[in-house]
Order: C-alpha cells, then sequence, then structure tokens
C-alpha cells in the first residue's frame, strides 16, 4: 500500500500546487536555517579523527608568567617554549610524540618560466604522521635518524605535489625551499582533519598544511615561524639563538599515549621535568601540567565558535515556527479532503489506512521540502563563505551526513506536523460527509 | 441478510435530542429488492448511514449477514463494510483526479487483492456497466449518467451482495435514470440484495417490497409493483 499512498501524495500534491508549494517552502525555509547553523556546529565539533582522538594528548606546561596565569581561569599555556619542547622530544617518555611549529617557505619551481610563489609548511617530527594517521599517496614520512642527522627531506602535499610535478610519483625529487634544497620522501593524499586539530592556534579550520619538514631543521635552517608566539618576559639578547632559549612560548606538542596508565606516567613524567626546571629557576608557577586528548582539547581550546553555538536554538525556534505554519497549512488542506475521507471510510478504509496516507502525504512534503532545504543550506553556507571568505572556507562544506541529515529532518519534522492535521482528518464523521455533497 | 431489531439512533446537544430512529425493526432477505421511502428527516439517511456501519446506534441489535455489529471496533466495521456492502450514492461521490479504473479500484486496495486480481474485476465491472472503453477518462470527463454508472462499477467491484443505494437517480434526468434503475434492477436479478432510498415513486415501485419510515419508524410495509400503495401514491 506504501507506493499507492505515494502515489495518492504526488496526485495531490499537484492537485493543490498552490498549497503544496506554500507548505514545502515553509519546511524548507525551516530546514535551510536551521541546517545551515547545524552544519558549521557540526563541522566546529565533530571528531577530527575518530580511530585515535582518544590515545592523542596536547600537552601543557604551565611556564608562565609566575605573577599572572596564562588564563584567567589558571589553564597552563596552549603551546611550550623551545626549551621544554626539546627537552620533552629528548625524554622520549611517550610511545610517540612530536612537537611542531607552523612555517611558511618559499618554493622555487624549476621551470624559469615559473614564479616563486609562497607556501604553507610545518615542521614536525618523524612521529607526526604516524600518530595521525597521515595517509600517503607516494613515499612515506621521514624517519627518526632524518631528524636526528637534520637531513633536509620533505613531505608535500597532493596539492603541491599536482602543482610541481603534474601528479607524478615525485619520490627521490628534489625542491628549492627558501634557499635549500630538499629532497622529497613522501606525497600526502588528500588530508584534511576537520578541526585542524594538532594546531587550532590560529585558524583551527585552515587548510593543512602545503609542505612538511624536519623540526631540526627549525633551529639549523633558522626557519620562518607562522603562527601565534606568546611571550610573558623580554627575550635575553638578540638574534635567532637568544629566542629559542627565551620563555617565549610558540610550540605545539602532541604525545601518543595508549592507555591510562601511560597517561598516569606521562603525567608523573612532567611533573618530574618541571620539578627539575623549578630547581634550575624556571616554572616559578605551582604544578599545572596538563594532557587533554584531541576532544577535550577542542573544547579547551573552545574551537566551537560561541556565536554559533547560541544561534543553534534560535534556528531551532525558527524551524518550529515553520512547522507550525506547515501544521494550519496541513490542517486546512486535509480538512477540504473531509468528503473524499469519507468516500475512502464508506469504501472500507478503516481510520488507521487513512492516518498512514495522510502521513504519507506529510512525508512527502517533508522529502520536497528537505531537498529544496538542502540546496537552501547549500546556498546559506555559501552566503557565510561570501561574508566571511577565506577563514571559513572548510567550514562551510555540506558533506553526505548532514545531506541525510537534512532531508531526514525534514520527514520527520513534516510527519510530526502533518500528526494533528492528519489525526482530525481521521476522526471526520463520514455520514455527514457523504450526504452533504 | 439484514436484521434490524428496535434499534434506536438519538443524536444529543447540550439543549436537545433528536430521535432519528425510534425501535425500528426491520428484516431484510438476502436477494430483496427493498425501497426505503418517507419524507425529509423521517431518518431514512440515519437508517442507511446504521445499515452502511458509517454509524452506529444506541439501542436495539442489527445483524449484518448473521454477524452481530454491535461493539465491534473501527477496524472490523471498515472489513465487513468493504467486504458486504457497495454504496451508491445520489453525488456519485467519484474522487474528481483519479481515472474511472482508479477510483474503482479503490475498494479493492482495501480489500487487499493483488494487482492482477484488481485489473480484472475493474474491467470486468466496467463492462458490465458498460464504460468498457473509459477507464483512464476523469469522472470530469463523463456524463452524469456515466458518472453514476461509474459509482455502480465500483460498488459492484468487491461483489459485496448488499447494495445500499441513496437516491440514485436524483442527479439524472429521466432517461438517463431510467438507464441507471435498469441496470440496478439487472444487477438485482444477478442474486444482490439492494435497498434504495428515494423520493421517486416510480422507483420505488419497481422494488419488491417498499418501506415507509416516518419520524424515525416503519409506518408502512408494502409489496412493491403494480397497483401497490405507492404506486398509487396514496403513501408519500
Amino acid at each position: 500500500m506504501l507506493g499507492y499512498y505515494v502515489r495518492l501524495a504526488a496526485i495531490s500534491i499537484r492537485e493543490n500546487a498552490v498549497m503544496s508549494l506554500l507548505m514545502i517552502t515553509a519546511v524548507a525555509v525551516g530546514i535551510g536555517t536551521c541546517m545551515t547553523i547545524v552544519t558549521v556546529n557540526y563541522i566546529m565539533a565533530k571528531d577530527p579523527i575518530p580511530q585515535k582522538s582518544e590515545v592523542l594528548y596536547a600537552v601543557q606546561l604551565d611556564s608562565w608568567n609566575p605573577n599572572d596565569a596564562f588564563r584567567d581561569d589558571g589553564s597552563p599555556p596552549d603551546q611550550l617554549t623551545y626549551t621544554d619542547a626539546l627537552a620533552l622530544m629528548d625524554a622520549r617518555s611517550a610511545f610517540r610524540q612530536t612537537a611542531m611549529v607552523g612555517t611558511s617557505l618559499i618554493v622555487q619551481p624549476d621551470d624559469p618560466d615559473s614564479k616563486p610563489f609562497q607556501a604553507s609548511g610545518r615542521a614536525a617530527y618523524a612521529d607526526f604522521f604516524a600518530m595521525f594517521d597521515t595517509p600517503f599517496l607516494f613515499g612515506s614520512g621521514w624517519d627518526a635518524d632524518a631528524d636526528r642527522r637534520l637531513e633536509q627531506v620533505v613531505v608535500l602535499s597532493r596539492e603541491m605535489n599536482d602543482r610541481l610535478f603534474g601528479g607524478e610519483n615525485s619520490v627521490g625529487e628534489n625542491i628549492t625551499l627558501g634557499s635549500y634544497d630538499y629532497r622529497v620522501v613522501g606525497v600526502l593524499d588528500t588530508w584534511q582533519p576537520m578541526p585542524k586539530f594538532y594546531d587550532v592556534t590560529t585558524g583551527p579550520f585552515d587548510k593543512t598544511e602545503d609542505v612538511f619538514v624536519p623540526f631540526s631543521l627549525v633551529a639549523s635552517l633558522q626557519l620562518p615561524r607562522n603562527g601565534n608566539t606568546n611571550c610573558w618576559k623580554p627575550v635575553d639578547g638578540d638574534g635567532y639563538e637568544a629566542f629559542l632559549a627565551s620563555e617565549c612560548i610558540w610550540i605545539q606538542f602532541w604525545a601518543e599515549l595508549r592507555n591510562d596508565a601511560e597517561k598516569r606516567e606521562y603525567l608523573a613524567f612532567l611533573d618530574n621535568y618541571v620539578n627539575d626546571q623549578k630547581s634550575l629557576g624556571r616554572f616559578a608557577r605551582p604544578l599545572n601540567n596538563r594532557v587533554n586528548d584531541v576532544n577535550e582539547w577542542m573544547d579547551v581550546m573552545r574551537v566551537v565558535d560561541s556565536n554559533a553555538t547560541m544561534m543553534l536554538p534560535v534556528s531551532i525556534m525558527f524551524l518550529t515556527v515553520c512547522l507550525l505554519n506547515t501544521i494550519g497549512l496541513l490542517l486546512a488542506k486535509f480538512l477540504g479532503k473531509a468528503p473524499e475521507i469519507a468516500l475512502r471510510r464508506a469504501l472500507g478504509a478503516s481510520k488507521r489506512a487513512l492516518f498512514v496516507q495522510y502521513l504519507v502525504e506529510s512525508g512527502c512534503i517533508g522529502v520536497a521540502g528537505g531537498v529544496v532545504g538542502v540546496v537552501l543550506t547549500w546556498l546559506g553556507l555559501r552566503g557565510i563563505e561570501a561574508l566571511f571568505g577565506d577563514l571559513v572556507e572548510n567550514l562551510v562544506q555540506l558533506d553526505l551526513v548532514m545531506v541525510t541529515a537534512a532531508v531526514v529532518l525534514a520527514i520527520v519534522s513534516s510527519m510530526a506536523a502533518g500528526l494533528y492535521p492528519t489525526w482530525r482528518a481521521c476522526n471526520i464523521e463520514p455520514a455527514a460527509q457523504l450526504k452533504s455533497q | 441478510m439484514l436484521s434490524m431489531k428496535n434499534v434506536s439512533r438519538i443524536y444529543r446537544t447540550d439543549v436537545v435530542q433528536t430521535h432519528a430512529l425510534r425501535n425500528l425493526s426491520l428484516e431484510v432477505e438476502a436477494g430483496e429488492f427493498v425501497a426505503l421511502v418517507g419524507p425529509s428527516g423521517s431518518g431514512k439517511t440515519t437508517f442507511l448511514n446504521i445499515a452502511g456501519l458509517l454509524e452506529t446506534f444506541d439501542d436495539g441489535s442489527y445483524q449484518l449477514d448473521g454477524r452481530d455489529v454491535a461493539g465491534l471496533n473501527d477496524n472490523d466495521r471498515s472489513r465487513l463494510r468493504n467486504e458486504k456492502i457497495g454504496f451508491i450514492f445520489q453525488s456519485f461521490n467519484l474522487i474528481p483526479e483519479l481515472n474511472i479504473a482508479d477510483n474503482i479500484d479503490v475498494p479493492l486496495r482495501y480489500r487487499g487483492f493483488a494487482a492482477r486480481e484488481r485489473k480484472r474485476r475493474v474491467d470486468r465491472v466496467l463492462e458490465v456497466v458498460g464504460l468498457g472503453g473509459r477507464k483512464k477518462h476523469l469522472p470530469s470527463q463523463l456524463s452524469g449518467g456515466q458518472q453514476q454508472r461509474v459509482a455502480i462499477a465500483r460498488a459492484l467491484a468487491g461483489d459485496p451482495g448488499f447494495l445500499l443505494a441513496d437516491e440514485p437517480t436524483g442527479n439524472l434526468d429521466s432517461s438517463t435514470a431510467a438507464g441507471v434503475m435498469e441496470l440496478i434492477n439487472e444487477i438485482h436479478r444477478n442474486g444482490a440484495t439492494i435497498i434504495m432510498v428515494t423520493h421517486d415513486l416510480e422507483l420505488a415501485a419497481r422494488a419488491e417490497r417498499i418501506v415507509r419510515l416516518s419520524d424515525g419508524q416503519v409506518v408502512l410495509l408494502d409489496e412493491g409493483g403494480e397497483g401497490s400503495e405507492l404506486e398509487n401514491g396514496a403513501a408519500v
């Protein structure tokens, strides 16, 4: 009977085109508005690496000003000093670990006709690729020996490899970054964790970097920094070496801890390290070392924008208003079908059969509203993109999950809106209607 | 086929009670053709609604084809109505958006027949009413007489055996009405039990038995045909 009911719904929608259009529009506008906001929140809040988010930890050490906490709530700085990052890397107390920092490098193409261009980069340790499950198209990351030997190796993004090598396997090829040659050891496949959890200090929804190079080159090649740098006291002396030795924080640090025992041991290690440093006159603040897994880290760093969170209930209320309009329109439509309902009752339809029939019609309106709603959602996201530009480029993507959610929400909402009108329609007294025709 | 004993129906509002049927008793045998006559407000429509299981009653008993219908739930009443009763209305009551075949198909759908069986039945009843070539026409493309034939075809499609006709020729001109009546007579001759409400004494006289209602009660039972009281204009 479902096919029959769908056919009747299609006929009914066609025969009452204006009213049907109004209902579809009401549902679509409500769904479009709601899903635009929900999509932004969903992408902001979703787990960027669900298979490992519970074993990857951002590391915090409170090396900040003894007289003034880094944040009002007393939480420690979100980045480390170079000194501490190197010390934690040297200790290798976690199963895997990497210090990292954003950088920016000038790519010098081999082709003399091509102009140099700037590429975003990330300096990290060899563990970076294994920790974050980066997919490789060609080759692999470098190994720990390359870190130690200050090898000038590079992993390219797929996009960069397409640009420089036309998408061919470039492993073993050399490229020039800044004034130095680097040997390509790997090419990543498309990789865009959202949010870009491993460094949310600048743009949590930025694109992943174009090139990845060993962190050890930061000091040896004096790579430029691309990210936040915060200092609670002036740098002692001039030059790059002085900066590296300063109390400025500018390095993100991640550790892979496979279970609670490893996490406890690592926290104990951090406390011991800080206590050692205290004896050297650093870390004047009370012990306040923390490790947060990926999702905790997204909360700590307030990745979900408070305005977007606030807009969520507003958009749901708007959807509710649209659905209330739909209820009114459905009520008018179904009660207008009283003669047909009475006739169907006379011909043997039970109230249950009619209830299902008209609920299916509500659902069909929901499907149409959902499809149009998805288009409106897409337009809404493009509107946000037009307003905020590249800042939200990766935040306004409509994936299959959200498209499905939009259509399902539209169907469920429409059917919910159709419950009362359908119930009223099914309780029409057939005798009076049949006589009055 | 139909057995009502002391059936009463009272419509109540806050200020008034209306006795639509008062202790009405009527027996209709299988294969009978009964005409129901009476002035407006006499209870004819209420009787048809109760007989057709579209309405419940307050007192008395009603057995349809040997089954007591009091206390049946909505599903059972719907199923019984679908299987046992065919309705023919004065205003045809076709669904304007559906073509002729789909209109006739409606009760068969609720009966749960397979597609092939439904098609066979639709084709058969359309041939019976002489509209075999109009399957895909919409009701608005047919004349009044043709629409009533479609309504009759719809009533017959499920082989209900019991037809309730409410002024079946009330909206037709006399020549068309005669054709429709001839069709109803033929259905009766083929074994159907028919109760027909009508104001037309000539039509009522074609029934085997005439029942006159007044004030919700049966006041006159008469054998139909020539020479009856109704034929002579004495009762209505």
